[in-house]
């Protein structure tokens, strides 16, 4: 049975074999769910095509969210990566415009992969499908990559919380930003031990991060929140496969966040109370959709 | 602890924008459906605490329609699920609720009525990232996911009940993860939940129903 609690068995299981995070997470996935590497294959297959349409789909047409707050966000950032002189480089200006398509997407009810939230499903998609375009990745390596994502989530899940409600912010769309450095790292070539550097990395930057959405809808800050998630991921995963070493490794680092979001006030905990949503105009808004 | 799968992680594949406020809501609905007997004519829904506050901007509504009427979370026809219910004859309506505030923040109350006159009344909380509980059956307190294959049984609080059940699945071989009995009061009617690893047999229930206090069994096959 292969199984892991936490990053330090999982970087042990690694060392040991010889093999990627994703390679334990996929065999994990069918020793404890009974299945097949065909079946898990084929499912998640699914999952990158959902991901694929809703980061492409928004940029084609704008789409309206329900609460009003938010629509047409991609096809803006998609039009001036065309047209002008953008400044975040390819891999980053594709990423954000990828990762607030997925929000938008899901503001309106359509189809999207929770990843590890619908609130932060973007930036997993955002970030590995940019790579993908930009390196000329297969599927195949796409689907790893997932696999590698859904190893540090499920640590997340297992030893601290995704639930903006529990932790903020930083369990959401931190954990969602440190699953897609570790993936980016895995897909461009780096080890299992610079891919959980890259997850601590993200952490350490986006600890505290509070949630704060706006008339308490997945709406605003949220898709902004997920582009600067793609961009700390960027930057994380470039940090760690320059073969930078991270004091505090992902277990100690996925620890602390969790002791955070507990000491965060119940206002800054996706409550509508504090933050962002209760700015004058934040109010303002919600006062209007409400 | 139950086993975390890379698809919890990664999934569930869901219609926004809330795992909690639209997916959550839409699985407690289907969840409920399961339970009911004959076809739907009515169904009313009972919004508490953020559900009802936050709960049109996230398509709660719509997703707890589109449940009971059996849409899975990732199925497009939630955003439609209002015009779909009209064409089907469904009779629905929405209370928000905002003055109970004992209660879990993303409950739901679902009153459903059958073509055949009876009566199923439900009660479902969102936990967050997709993950629901029913934790009222009619008037009786209960605690189910809908996560394993799971028979309720419907029952008199007599003797001998629980061993029936348990002999009843023993033949069919099925093995038991979990078994709960709630009541009401003593003597009176009881919840028997039972979850299984296996699929039940389809044929289990007229097995069951043999006692003479059982009265109803719902059959939930994941």
């Amino acid at each position: 049975m292969t199984d892991f609690k936490n990053a330090g068995e999982l970087l042990n299981l690694c060392n040991k074999k010889n093999l990627r995070i994703s390679d334990v997470m996929k065999q994990r996935e069918c020793d404890l769910g009974e299945t097949t590497m065909e079946e898990i294959h084929s499912r998640m297959k699914k999952t990158l095509e959902i991901m694929k349409q809703s980061a492409h789909e928004p940029l084609e047409t704008a789409v309206k969210s329900m609460g009003g707050l938010i629509g047409g966000e991609a096809q803006k950032l998609g039009d001036h990566r065309k047209q002008k002189e953008h400044i975040c480089g390819d891999v980053l200006s594709r990423g954000i415009s990828y990762a607030m398509a997925v929000l938008e997407v899901s503001a309106s009810m359509g189809v999207i992969v929770a990843a590890p939230t619908a609130g932060s499903a973007g930036i997993v998609p955002g970030l590995l499908l940019s790579l993908q375009q930009q390196y000329q990745l297969t599927d195949e390596q796409v689907l790893d990559a997932l696999f590698n994502a859904g190893a540090i989530g499920y640590l997340a899940m297992r030893n601290a919380t995704v639930a903006g409600a529990v932790g903020g912010c930083q369990a959401e769309v931190g954990v969602a930003s440190a699953m897609a450095a570790s993936a980016a790292v895995e897909l461009m070539g780096g080890g299992p031990s610079q891919s959980l550097d890259a997850a601590s990395t993200v952490l350490v930057n986006m600890l505290g991060l509070v949630c704060d959405p706006v008339g308490g809808l997945v709406e605003y800050p949220c898709q902004n929140r997920n582009a600067s998630g793609v961009a700390n991921a960027l930057v994380a995963a470039e940090i760690a496969l320059s073969g930078i070493r991270q004091m505090i490794p992902f277990d100690e680092m996925l620890d602390t966040m969790y002791q955070v979001g507990k000491r965060m006030p119940y206002e800054l905990r996706e409550t509508a109370l504090g933050g962002c949503a209760a700015t004058p105009s934040g109010c303002a808004a919600c006062g209007i959709h409400r | 602890m139950a086993f975390i799968s890379v698809f919890d992680v990664i999934g569930p594949n869901m219609i926004g924008p809330s795992s909690s406020h639209t997916a959550g809501a839409c699985a407690i609905a289907y969840l409920a459906q399961k339970m009911k007997s004959g076809s739907l004519k009515r169904v009313e829904f009972t919004l508490y605490g953020s559900f009802a506050k936050t709960g049109h901007g996230h398509g709660t509504d719509r997703a707890l329609l589109g449940g009971i009427m059996g849409f899975d979370t990732d199925d497009p026809r939630i955003r439609d699920s209002f015009q779909i219910a009209k064409e089907q004859g469904i009779e629905f309506s929405f209370t928000s609720d905002e003055k109970e505030t004992e209660i879990y923040p993303n409950t739901v109350d679902i009153r459903m009525v059958s073509d055949n006159g009876r009566e199923m009344n439900v009660r479902g909380e969102s936990l967050g990232g997709g993950k629901i509980r029913i934790v009222r059956i009619n008037h009786v307190e209960v605690d189910f996911t809908g996560e394993y294959n799971a028979v309720i049984i419907i029952q008199q609080d007599r003797p001998g009940v629980a061993a029936h059940i348990t002999r009843c699945l023993g033949e069919r071989h099925v093995n038991i993860a979990f078994m709960r009995i709630f009541r009401e009061s003593k003597g009176e009617k009881a919840y028997t939940i039972v979850e299984s690893d296996e699929k039940l047999p389809a044929d289990i229930t007229e097995q069951l129903m043999e006692n003479p206090h059982v009265q109803d069994v719902m059959i939930i096959q994941n």
